[in-house]
């Protein structure tokens, strides 16, 4: 390789723009075959992200499956505590064959569930247990949906945004009126000073 | 006449052969593996929720501390989301220094596969002989930025610094030196009985069920998928490097034990490579003092040790990031235990965990 002077690195970055991406291939493809399933479809920084329904998810999925998206990289939980639906679950799959890479996601209320993918990747597993652990998302059809990261009986999910960063009580204290939170000295008062040789100012 | 009963026999946290504290609950026939089923979380921390508290350049330490035995390309995988956020172009010779790093800690991370992995089974030379040259690694690493294990040794747009005098020469001399140690290390195992009695068809997995449950890096490759995130989507300049990518035939752990030696050698290649072509110029981008990008989301993933290490982060305009959500190559992978143990006998279950080279670290974050 040449080697040449790296080229002049302009002043200003540019934060890449979200474009939308209604005529990307695949997204045509998708809405032809699943009506209205799609809601909404962006590309930013060269990744495909189309925001899909809940309801329709696995179909989606196993389409996507059986068209080479064979890996499921990631399963990202995501707290919007504001919005309507505040859970968003991303899928991120990727096809071992051209390289592709898309991003679905679904937006669910705190009391809908989510469709489980473990039927069509076997890594959504352990995926699942942790977005349920740590945000509380609910994985309907799940084969063993327990707390992974957190202990059996924590009560809490600790990603949510009204979750302190701190920590809560989780009742895992004991001796709390001997020893109290944050350590400190044993004793429950300081002892007396030792006596003053001449009094002086002070009174009697 | 007798009942056959399964036991349930727990392997600690607390052991010796768990790499960390993992504790796995196992269902066994006699001596025969029936379930496994890992439970992890023992050394979560919360770092997911830590850097949702803290600046985008202040959260570079957290990612040393996942992956605790390969600090460079954990923080090679976060400065890069941040980067691809923001569109940061960064210079040639930062993107040069980057890959010498990451390379040097894979092979760092390797040799302590290898000592740890020999170790479990028995042999207690690889670790030995290994770690001598671990230590000149680590040497290398805290002469370029004070640090031995948790390196911190990448900013957003490039490095904290540019490497020291005489540096690039001092990995020459490793580069020189490492062919022949590795050689060493092949010599004590690759064609020992024993190793090969303990490793052969233990932990046997396809090709498409690895795809399936999501393995990436050695445990992939091992079972004959020939695919690795710096060829597949090339990132800084891989795509300008020539390496070879092993794979194996049977996927069991004498197959993977092999792709990772092998990968060192490939590894010192492309160190050479590196010091051949590496440029002068700038070692970080201009402009990168407050970071506030607008609201979108990212995925940035490269080639740990481990496997795709990837991290997603979603902003929404503030100078904290809203959430960053880690790809733990340890975690998914481990996930694929019971698998890899079925049928085996309960000595087989230590082989396939250091097979699986997990760092709880990244695991439980």
């Amino acid at each position: 390789m040449a080697e040449q002077k790296p080229p002049a690195v302009p002043a200003k970055r540019v934060q890449p723009e979200a474009v939308e991406a209604w005529d990307h291939p695949r997204v045509v493809e998708l809405k032809e075959k699943f009506a209205e399933s799609v809601l909404s479809a962006v590309i930013y920084a060269g990744e495909l992200t189309c925001t899909v329904d809940a309801g329709q998810l696995t179909d989606l999925c196993s389409h996507l499956k059986t068209s080479g998206f064979t890996y499921l990289v990631d399963l990202i939980g995501i707290h919007y505590p504001e919005a309507e639906r505040p859970f968003t679950v991303a899928y991120l799959l990727h096809n071992m064959n051209t390289q592709d890479r898309i991003r679905l996601k679904v937006e669910v209320s705190e009391s809908e569930a989510v469709p489980t993918v473990t039927g069509i990747w076997k890594t959504a597993g352990w995926l699942e247990r942790e977005a349920y652990d740590l945000l509380g998302i609910q994985f309907d059809g799940h084969p063993d949906l327990r707390r992974i990261l957190t202990w059996e009986g924590f009560n809490g999910h600790p990603l949510r945004k009204d979750f302190p960063l701190r920590g809560i009580d989780t009742g895992a204290a004991v001796y709390e009126d001997r020893y109290p939170d944050g350590g400190g000295p044993v004793m429950k008062e300081a002892p007396a000073p030792p006596a003053a040789k001449s009094p002086a100012k002070e009174g009697d | 006449m007798f009942d056959i009963q399964e036991l349930e026999l727990n392997m600690g946290p607390q052991h010796p052969a768990t790499h960390g504290v993992l504790r796995l609950v196992l269902k066994i026939d006699g001596e025969r593996i029936i379930s496994v089923d890992p439970h992890i979380g023992y050394l979560h921390r919360g770092t997911e929720k830590l850097f949702e508290n803290q600046s985008y350049q202040a959260n570079i330490p957290h990612t040393d501390r996942m992956d605790y035995v390969a600090a460079a390309t954990n923080n090679q995988a976060y400065v890069g989301a941040v980067e691809k956020l923001l569109g940061i172009e960064v210079p040639e010779r930062a993107m040069f220094i980057r890959i010498i790093l990451a390379e040097l800690q894979r092979i760092a991370s390797h040799i302590v596969w290898l000592g740890t992995h020999a170790l479990d089974l028995g042999a207690l030379t690889p670790f030995f002989y290994g770690f001598r040259e671990r230590e000149m690694i680590l040497d290398l690493f805290e002469e370029y930025c004070g640090a031995r294990l948790t390196l911190n040794c990448m900013r957003i747009g490039g490095l904290p610094c540019d490497v020291p005098e005489g540096w690039l020469d001092r990995v020459r001399e490793f580069v020189e030196l490492f062919p022949e140690k590795l050689q060493d290390y092949h010599n004590l195992l690759t064609e020992n009985r024993i190793w090969k009695l303990r490793t052969v068809d233990v932990g046997v997995i396809s090709p498409e069920e690895a795809i399936d449950w999501g393995l990436t890096g050695p445990p992939l490759r091992g079972s004959g998928v020939q695919w690795d995130v710096r060829r597949a989507l090339p990132y800084e300049v891989y795509d300008r490097l020539d390496f070879e990518i092993p794979i194996g035939n049977n996927g069991d752990t004498y197959d993977r034990y092999l792709v990772r030696m092998e990968e060192m050698r490939q590894s010192n290649r492309i160190l050479e490579q590196c010091l051949k072509l590496i440029p002068e110029g700038d070692i970080i981008a201009k402009g990168v003092k407050i970071i506030k990008p607008k609201p979108a989301e990212v995925y940035f993933s490269v080639e740990a040790p481990k496997g795709e290490l990837g991290f997603s982060i979603v902003s929404d305009g503030s100078d904290k990031p809203y959430r960053v959500k880690v790809r733990p190559p340890c975690f998914v992978n481990l996930q694929a235990i019971e698998t890899l143990c079925k049928g085996h006998l309960i000595a087989d279950v230590v082989a396939v965990i250091g097979t699986l080279d997990i760092v709880l670290g990244e695991i439980d974050r």
